[in-house]
């Protein structure tokens, strides 16, 4: 072996090692932000605030956290997820099409 | 290892030992076959039963109670127990091999969906012997099914719900096979017709089959636990629940024929000597079908009362689907266009296809335009509608299917001469059948009735359509004996008997356990023929022979779908006595016993050793 590759391999290493400390930093931040959205979630109805209020920002936290899970603890962000993540759009558009249809022919 | 020495000459009661605990997808595409043949026969002779009560003005073969469950049965039986099984059944046979896989993503579950859809199929026909089957139509529109005494709407859901899980493990296990499980150089622009029929047909179950468990769940409420969802008195809404089953319903009849169409355009490939006219296109026209399928389900639903507005979308949009199915319709015809064609059997069922699914395809775009349809709705219109798309269309498939797949199945030909027989007789038949139909609708029979009047110029388009009725049943039973006679019979045939174009056809018919003894290297689409025109017998293989990893057979999917029926029967009948509840935690017990058991052993499977298939080769 080589010098040369030697140092391709240590450099390979290096990469990964920082790629994955890079991840983990960012693993621990979203979790702690999962967290505050959900003290969040729970403070707003303790606080008894407007429903009208609470309820959309509600949904807009879990959607945030769905994301959150799907792309940093699910790894739907590295390579090799092209397929699920077609699957999960194509679902969610099918999805919502779907209820929208429905919620409006029922209910309009 | 002694595991190629086991798969010799076997007992019976080993041979059956064998069948309840395979995960093999070649075995479970035999299980399917048969139940699915079976539940095809008992709908038939529901189908024939309907048919004699209408063969003449006021008959009384049959009283208006069992008419009701017999139509109701018939319908459920052929889409949820007989089409889809027989689907499966090919879906399981052939596209592991048509990707060059040796076995589907999940063995374990694929096995569960089967046994799942067996018990669930069974309860639902349990109702006969116990004081009457489902009696509210297929379609269980409430508030008829709520309302409806007697057990056999529970029947309906229990059953349902049971079955339609395996189906929904069966889609999911064929979306992961075909994206995860394909051959070196199969790419997505390289599979078979068929094998991305059955991948959008399997992304269609994904979506689709939700709804109906919804739906069958709230159903279920309604009827045991006196909830009130589609209860309009209490403030639920009855048509909710046609909402839920169509959004489900209408992508299933694509779950139905995209497969269907898979299989003909395999078959007019083969015998035409062409590879398939316009593949990209097919391929394009497959997934529009599908995507298409999810925003048309109101059409069934024009005379709900849904406003201009909503019936003018849907019927735009339902009329939309008839541009890529008339891509396909071309795309076959050019296919045959200029090919060296040969009629067999198969062939036959696919020509045959072509003209009866035509008028099918006319008369859903005549039923889409939202006016008319208050003429045609719950006509005979209607039936005779969706008799030609399922049965000149998927029918046709499956049967087509059986001949062309046979010898990768069974490693015979079914006999052509009984085969052709069965073929005219059918097609005779059930255009005898359906076609006056038509008429009747417009002269303004409604569907679902169960008798009719003399002298009001129904009586002998009815006598025509029941005749017609007979000729396929007959049809069926000559395809039963052409089955029975090739079976004992026995003549092995090579593995390529048709001098077909895809991946199955290199390998041995039937193939052995371990399907390909080396992956295969794909190098285009029509992967066998590309091979056979540069002069090499087989593929090229694309690893080097090495031990093969192969799962273990188990016998809990049969357990656990056990569990399932009990507590199935527990639910139903708690209604009447609260002992019963002691049923379902028996069978909730069993089910989720055997989950666990599944979760803490570790089954790792076996290997196949290189040295066993070297010695395997030379003999």
């Amino acid at each position: 072996m080589t010098d040369k590759s030697m140092t391709t391999i240590d450099q390979q290493q290096q990469y990964e090692q920082e790629k994955r400390k890079q991840e983990m930093k960012q693993q621990v931040i979203t979790f702690a932000l999962m967290i505050i959205f959900t003290i969040v979630a729970f403070g707003m109805v303790m606080a008894e605030l407007p429903k009208l209020f609470v309820i959309p920002i509600m949904l807009i936290l879990a959607a945030v956290q769905v994301g959150f899970q799907l792309y940093y603890f699910m790894h739907m962000s590295h390579k090799g997820h092209e397929m699920p993540s077609m699957m999960f759009y194509g679902g969610v558009f099918a999805a919502f099409l779907t209820i929208l249809a429905l919620v409006v022919l029922v209910w309009w | 290892m002694s595991t190629l020495v086991a798969n010799e000459k076997k007992g019976f009661g080993s041979t059956i030992w064998d069948y309840l605990t395979t995960v093999d997808h070649k075995k479970i595409a035999i299980l399917y076959l048969i139940a699915g043949g079976f539940f095809f026969l008992l709908g038939g002779l529901e189908a024939l039963a309907i048919r004699v009560q209408l063969i003449k003005p006021m008959n009384d073969f049959v009283s208006a109670g069992f008419y009701n469950e017999l139509i109701t049965m018939h319908g459920t039986t052929m889409i949820f127990l007989a089409a889809m099984p027989l689907i499966f059944a090919f879906m399981n046979a052939v596209v592991p091999l048509q990707i060059g896989a040796r076995d589907v993503a999940f063995p374990f579950l694929n096995s569960l969906g089967f046994w799942l859809f067996l018990f669930g199929g069974i309860l639902l026909n349990v109702g006969w012997f116990t004081g009457g089957a489902a009696d509210a139509g297929w379609t269980a529109y409430t508030p008829l099914s709520t309302t409806s005494p007697g057990h056999g709407v529970d029947y309906y859901v229990l059953g349902l719900q049971i079955s339609g899980a395996g189906t929904l493990m069966g889609g999911i296990n064929f979306l992961v096979t075909i994206i995860n499980m394909r051959a070196p150089g199969m790419t997505y622009m390289r599979m078979p017709l068929f094998t991305w029929t059955a991948f959008v047909a399997s992304a269609l179950i994904l979506f689709a089959f939700p709804a109906l468990t919804v739906g069958l769940f709230l159903m279920m409420f309604d009827r045991m636990f006196d909830s009130v969802f589609f209860d309009a008195a209490m403030g639920g809404n009855s048509v909710i629940w046609q909402h839920l089953f169509w959004i489900f319903g209408h992508p299933e009849v694509y779950i139905l024929i995209l497969p269907a169409f898979g299989i003909f355009s395999e078959i007019i490939a083969t015998f035409s000597k062409k590879r398939l006219f316009g593949y990209t296109a097919m391929v394009f026209a497959t997934v529009l079908i599908g995507f298409l399928g999810f925003m048309v389900w109101a059409h069934h639903m024009f005379t709900v009362g849904m406003g201009p507005a909503a019936n003018s979308i849907f019927a735009v949009a339902t009329m939309a689907i008839a541009v890529p199915t008339g891509i396909k319709i071309f795309n076959w015809l050019f296919t045959l266009w200029g090919g060296n064609i040969q009629i067999n059997t198969a062939m036959l069922w696919a020509l045959g296809f072509i003209p009866s699914f035509t008028i099918g395809g006319m008369t859903g775009v005549m039923l889409a335009a939202a006016s008319a349809d208050y003429q045609y709705h719950d006509t005979y219109f209607v039936i005779a509608h969706f008799h030609y798309v399922i049965v000149g269309g998927v029918v046709f498939g499956l049967l087509a299917g059986t001949h062309y797949f046979w010898p990768k199945m069974f490693g015979t030909i079914l006999d052509e001469t009984l085969g052709k027989i069965t073929f005219w007789l059918f097609f005779i038949g059930f255009h005898m059948t359906f076609f006056i139909q038509h008429f009747l609708g417009l002269m303004g029979m409604p569907r679902r009735y169960w008798v009719f009047l003399e002298g009001q110029g129904l009586d002998l388009g009815n006598l025509i359509s029941s005749i017609g009725a007979f000729l396929m049943g007959i049809a069926t039973i000559i395809l039963l004996i052409n089955v029975v006679k090739t079976s004992v019979k026995n003549e092995k045939v090579g593995a390529d008997p048709w001098d077909a174009r895809t991946l199955e056809w290199a390998i041995p018919s039937p193939p052995p356990f371990y399907n390909f003894k080396q992956l295969p290297l794909v190098r285009g689409l029509d992967p066998l023929w590309i091979e056979k025109t540069e002069g090499r017998k087989g593929m090229t293989p694309a690893e080097p022979l090495g031990d093969i990893h192969m799962p273990n057979n188990s016998f809990l999917p049969f357990i656990m779908s056990v569990g399932f029926f009990i507590a199935g029967l527990g639910f139903i009948y708690q209604k009447d006595n609260l002992a019963w509840l002691s049923a379902v935690f028996i069978g909730m017990g069993i089910a989720l016993g055997c989950m666990l058991v599944r979760s803490l052993k570790d089954d790792l499977g076996y290997h196949i050793h290189k040295e066993d298939l070297q010695k395997e080769a030379k003999e």
